[in-house]
């Protein structure tokens, strides 16, 4: 078996003769830390507040996803999916989900598609709340912002748990459709939910939006621009905050996105300010998509009544599903050899890709500021690991 | 993306290449192009920069492990038995070499069209695993390239960076890869079978319950 | 001490306890966990202590981001390889007394990632845990029970004798060795003073009944 070549010094500082290098600082934030979400860890090396160097160290909660895959059929690795971006599960079953019919060539009727359009922007709606929250706890608002954000989040996880059984890890799609059909009421709780959602957000930018101590800390802090953003493989909400006008439901037009009438909000300035706002106004935008889906939501099966379930073996070949899913994009590869187990299962992680360039927006800026841009990201290390 | 358009076109601007076009039997029809490794460089850069073209966003790399092969075949041949000439059936067995394999999606921002999809096979799976790096190009192959070195063991030539991503500096193993055996970690389960039975029968027995003393490692 | 006495002394404005009851509820009812969320359970984890479930009226007033400062060790969400010998020197700095909650399956045992190459199969092998909590997740209500089992279990513990818990014990140790990252897997695999892998029925023939060797 071949060794790694290449050692993990993460600095190599012996061969630094520059002088002044035993001036510098080094430590490592994480993996146990108050403000990297989840385990995740940056070696920065600092000349007083000021960053020098960051190297991030991944691999904390790498949970071996795709390996677990490779001996699990198709539809057991529909839980797994659940665990990924832990806070959207739903949007990680759709993608999963996705990538198998491509493989297969299998049709979703009508019902199941208005279904996975109201639990997909759910979960954006909940999974860009918390975000602001959680950004606005790692600014030092100790708390409040964020249990606003979940008050939203458990009103919307009380949908969930009506309509799937679970609050969070839902495994709620399936190639062909849906699980199980909406419970009686649920369309009219969910429509009293979505209505009073605005005022929720008016309330949020009413307290923050014009913030003084935000504005501070997150204009022009961890400016991104366009070409490094699509140069680097940026999607989601941080492409979009610098300017790259790329919306993958408005691109690929999967599903029936198609049929809605919704805009996408672009950045101009791509710093975390930006993001921040992106995030508030797709909320709006989410709305807006919900309001019309649950509208015009038809009668109908819930999953093509042609679907294999037992005994499920796509034939030999590959594909690539991709959707927007609140963090960016993120695909499925399957590659299949005839059997009932992929032969190769992999995740496009966005949140991994959208850590690429970390080092190159905190480079120059204090700690602190490192702490803001990555709350701006908006990773999750079920993701960035799997 | 229509393949059938792009590859003639690409061989015109780049000569020398091989490119062979791999079909999807399955129903995505997502076709893909098999490089070479000495001109796969230079073909990613046409794909990113051509005017028609303008792939400028690698949405995925992945990293595939095709194990070798031994096929034996049933041969009847005439062959000297005993001072008679006479037909006797051999088996005759090849071995195709396995390979490691990369997986480029490429995407464009500017133009909004794709996937195309780029593959580069290694020579084997033991020594022969250099492959060109495609970070120079993409930003985002950087920490996708490291994972597949950490994981099956490619080695990119260019890459600015490659160490393990995933798992910790001193492991010394390729985890991916499909003849990679989990480490024997005392795995407890109360109706054990397969992997695990015989594993536990080599640790425990009924008759002997004293814990074996600790292995280091494998 | 005797009921009837007690309330009868209570009605006079005389209230009594014993050391033992004064020291282990000023323990219990005010126990401020470590931030220590893994993976999905942590989010389950912050989802009980936000307004809806709010674990601070229990006592987990505060969550320290410092170990040195915190009591107990919630391990929320899977330990691999990599992170479990952060996780036992995390330990190793918390002061005494300090428990460990193990929250949800992936602590307990490896929970679903149990085939996994990078996932150690359960935190109980190198630390010794006080409350298991099964789910994936767990709910919220559920991770208050077992804060609540903590808080009888703490409440239970003599001051003396031999019952009595770890910090007043100058025999226990406090601190456990924390694993090394070999080449192939963690060493050792499991701290043997711990955890000891529960021997395996084994039947040769593959029936029921448990065969020789």
């Amino acid at each position: 078996m071949s060794t790694a070549t290449h050692s993990a010094a993460s600095f190599e500082l012996e061969q630094a003769t520059e002088p002044g290098m035993d001036q510098l600082l080094e430590i490592a934030m994480g993996p146990q830390h108050p403000s990297t979400h989840g385990v995740f860890r940056m070696n920065v090396l600092l000349d007083g507040e000021r960053v020098v160097r960051l190297k991030p160290v991944f691999g904390y909660l790498h949970r071996n996803h795709e390996k677990i895959a490779e001996n699990e059929t198709y539809l057991g690795s529909m839980p797994y999916t659940d665990r990924l971006d832990y806070m959207c599960p739903l949007t990680n079953n759709w993608a999963y989900a996705l990538a198998v019919e491509k493989l297969a060539g299998i049709t979703v009727p009508e019902r199941a598609e208005y279904l996975r359009v109201i639990t997909g922007e759910l979960t954006r709606l909940q999974n860009h709340a918390c975000l602001i929250g959680f950004l606005m706890q790692d600014m030092g608002a100790s708390g409040t912002p964020l249990m606003y954000a979940f008050r939203q989040r458990e009103i919307i996880l009380d949908l969930f748990e009506a309509l799937t059984g679970a609050r969070m890890m839902c495994n709620y799609m399936r190639f062909g459709g849906c699980r199980v059909d909406l419970p009686a009421g649920w369309l009219d709780q969910a429509k009293k939910v979505v209505a009073e959602f605005p005022l929720f957000l008016d309330e949020y930018e009413r307290l923050l939006v014009s913030n003084e101590i935000l504005m501070d800390r997150t204009q022009d802090v961890g400016v991104l621009s366009a070409e490094l953003a699509i140069s680097a493989g940026i999607s989601g909400p941080m492409a979009r905050a610098s300017g790259v006008d790329y919306d993958i439901r408005k691109v690929d037009r999967y599903s029936i996105y198609d049929r809605f009438n919704f805009r996408v909000p672009l950045g101009s300035h791509g710093d975390v300010y930006d993001r921040f706002m992106i995030r508030v106004l797709e909320m709006r935008e989410s709305v807006s998509i919900l309001q019309q889906a649950m509208r015009d939501i038809p009668e109908g099966p819930i999953v093509d009544p042609k679907t294999k379930i037992r005994g499920f073996r796509p034939k030999p070949g590959e594909a690539y599903g991709r959707i927007e899913a609140p963090k960016g994009e993120l695909g499925f590869y399957l590659v299949s050899d005839g059997s009932p187990n992929p032969y190769r299962y992999r995740v496009r992680p966005p949140s991994l890709i959208n850590l690429t360039i970390l080092e190159d927006l905190c480079l120059g800026r204090n700690v602190a500021d490192v702490v803001v841009i990555l709350g701006s990201i908006d990773i999750v290390m079920g993701e960035v690991d799997r | 993306m229509n393949l059938e358009i792009v590859k003639p076109e690409i061989e015109a601007n780049i000569p020398g290449c091989h490119l062979e076009m791999v079909t999807n039997p399955s129903p995505s029809a997502q076709h893909s192009l098999l490089l070479d490794a000495e001109h796969a460089f230079a073909v990613a850069l046409y794909l990113r920069d051509a005017p028609n073209l303008r792939f400028d966003f690698c949405s995925n790399v992945t990293g595939i492990d095709w194990p070798g092969k031994v096929v034996a075949q049933k041969v009847k041949v005439r062959k000297l038995v005993d001072g008679v000439e006479q037909e006797v059936e051999e088996t005759h067995t090849t071995t195709i070499p396995g390979s490691l394999e990369v997986v480029y999606h490429l995407y464009s921002v500017e133009k909004k069209h794709g996937p195309i999809i780029l593959r580069m096979r290694t020579q084997d799976r033991e020594a022969g695993v250099h492959l060109p790096s495609l970070t120079p190009i993409w930003r985002s192959a950087e920490l996708q390239e490291r994972e597949i070195f950490d994981l099956f063991g490619v080695i990119f030539d260019g890459h600015p960076d490659l160490r393990r991503l995933l798992m910790w500096d001193e492991f010394q193993d390729h985890p991916m890869r499909r003849d990679y055996v989990d480490p024997d970690d005392y795995e407890y389960e109360p109706t054990a079978h397969d992997e695990v039975l015989q594993r536990a029968q080599q640790h425990f027995s009924q008759a002997n319950p004293v814990q074996p003393s600790e292995e280091e490692g494998r | 001490m005797d009921e009837t006495i007690k309330n009868e002394l209570s009605k006079q404005g005389i209230f009594t306890t014993s050391l033992q009851e004064l020291y282990n509820w000023g323990r219990t009812s005010s126990i401020w966990p470590l931030n220590f969320g893994l993976a999905c359970c942590a989010i389950e984890m912050i989802a009980t202590t936000m307004a809806r479930y709010d674990l601070a009226r229990f006592g987990a007033e505060v969550f320290r981001p410092s170990p040195r400062q915190a009591d107990l060790m919630i391990v929320a969400g899977t330990v691999t390889k990599k992170m479990a010998p952060q996780v036992v020197r995390l330990y190793n700095q918390m002061p005494e007394p300090k428990y460990v909650i193990s929250m949800g399956a992936c602590a307990i045992s490896g929970g679903p990632f149990k085939q996994g190459y990078n996932v150690l199969k359960g935190i109980d092998r190198y630390i010794p845990v006080d409350i298991y909590i099964p789910g994936c997740p767990p709910r919220p209500e559920a991770l208050i029970e077992a804060f609540m089992e903590l808080q009888k279990k703490i409440d239970a513990q003599p001051l003396t004798g031999s019952e009595r818990p770890r910090h007043l014990n100058a025999d226990e140790p406090s601190e456990f060795i924390v694993p090394r990252s070999g080449n192939h897997d963690l060493q050792p695999t499991h701290n043997k003073s711990i955890w000891n892998p529960p021997l395996v029925q084994i039947s040769q023939t593959g029936t029921d009944e448990p065969g020789n060797s």
